[in-house]
């Protein structure tokens, strides 16, 4: 009895209704967007439901969007995976750019603690319930969220850096 | 000691007479500081690797006088840093040449040490000489045992010609403070 993909949906429409939509297997991996109010009874139910049995969260992230709309800045993105049946499935939520913040997962996976605060580190999305969301790789002295797109690629302490060498003026002079 | 190939280290200019030599203050410290300079190693990656061969018997950096390597501070003379310094470890890099006792002395080893290298980002401090003074520079990527051992020697250098009073003078307490060092 392998679980299908048909099977998750099917489960999902019938228990969260129009809260869980797009679906859609891209490439190997079976992805859908949940609604960011139901995205911690929808990781709950995955979890503990009898067939689907997503029992493993293989990592949480962030994808930052400056192009989209206001309501959809930022991505959060859900990896689970399924040690039974070796299935992977992948979650989007899309939330709000001006004050980025969701519900924490770290009740229901562990692991989600510091997969989490590293989000909060690099995106500065604020998981509503967390127990510790502070900076977790960079200096706690940092101000700004360097993964987001707006962040400068170079740090602007190097002075020995001149733009001639690296073909960004056009006069050698 | 006629067969013996232990090498001494010449005498400074001085006066020689019959039971007595005279010399200057100056050249006698710089002599022993220089011949017995004690690293203290700050190995982040991949130059400490080169360290590792620096100190071993190929190359072996015991020859210049550099024979205990100090793991602590405060026993230490010249303060090695091989590898990139992030800025989360910059503040740590600061209090480990604090607790060094003068007359102390840095070298940067490699490239992300002296400036940061390819690691121009957030997340890296761009040359440790943005937090503490350093006296010689290695530059490589990383660099040979070689190289490390003639930063050495230019080090040696350095300290052999350094008057005793300049720890003392006010431009070394400028530079210090400049560093906000106490």
């Amino acid at each position: 009895m392998a679980l299908d993909t048909t099977q998750i949906q099917d489960k999902l429409t019938e228990t969260f209704g129009s809260a869980v939509f797009q679906y859609q297997q891209e490439k190997d991996i079976f992805s859908f967007e949940v609604n960011a109010d139901k995205i911690t009874a929808v990781i709950l139910f995955l979890k503990n439901d009898e067939t689907t049995r997503f029992n493993f969260l293989t990592d949480l992230c962030a994808i930052h969007y400056p192009e989209n709309e206001a309501d959809r800045q930022f991505a959060v993105v859900y990896h689970l995976h399924n040690w039974y049946e070796n299935i992977r499935i992948k979650i989007k939520v899309y939330i709000n750019g001006e004050t980025p913040e969701i519900k924490t997962v770290s009740s229901i996976f562990l692991s989600a603690n510091w997969m989490e605060r590293e989000t909060y580190d690099f995106y500065g999305i604020n998981f509503i319930g967390h127990p510790q969301l502070k900076r977790i790789l960079n200096m706690d002295e940092m101000v700004s969220f360097p993964m987001r797109k707006e962040f400068p690629m170079e740090d602007g302490g190097r002075t020995d850096k001149d733009d001639r060498f690296f073909g960004r003026t056009i006069d050698n002079c | 000691m006629s067969n013996s190939n232990i090498n001494m280290v010449e005498p400074p200019e001085g006066v020689v007479g019959e039971g007595f030599f005279a010399t200057k203050l100056n050249d006698v410290v710089g002599l022993a500081r220089a011949n017995s300079l004690w690293p203290l190693p700050f190995a982040t990656s991949c130059c400490g690797i080169e360290f590792m061969a620096t100190m071993a018997s190929h190359y072996d950096l015991a020859r210049f006088g550099s024979e205990r390597v100090s793991f602590s501070p405060r026993q230490a003379d010249m303060l090695m840093v091989m590898g990139t310094i992030s800025k989360k470890m910059a503040p740590i890099l600061r209090q480990v040449y604090e607790q060094m006792a003068e007359p102390r002395w840095v070298i940067a080893v490699g490239a992300c040490a002296s400036s940061g290298g390819i690691f121009d980002t957030y997340s890296v401090l761009q040359g440790i000489d943005k937090v503490i003074p350093v006296d010689v520079y290695v530059p490589g990527c990383p660099p040979r045992p070689e190289q490390i051992v003639d930063g050495v020697m230019k080090l040696q250098e350095i300290v052999k010609n350094e008057s005793v009073r300049r720890r003392n003078s006010p431009e070394y307490q400028e530079l210090l403070a400049s560093y906000n060092i106490k």
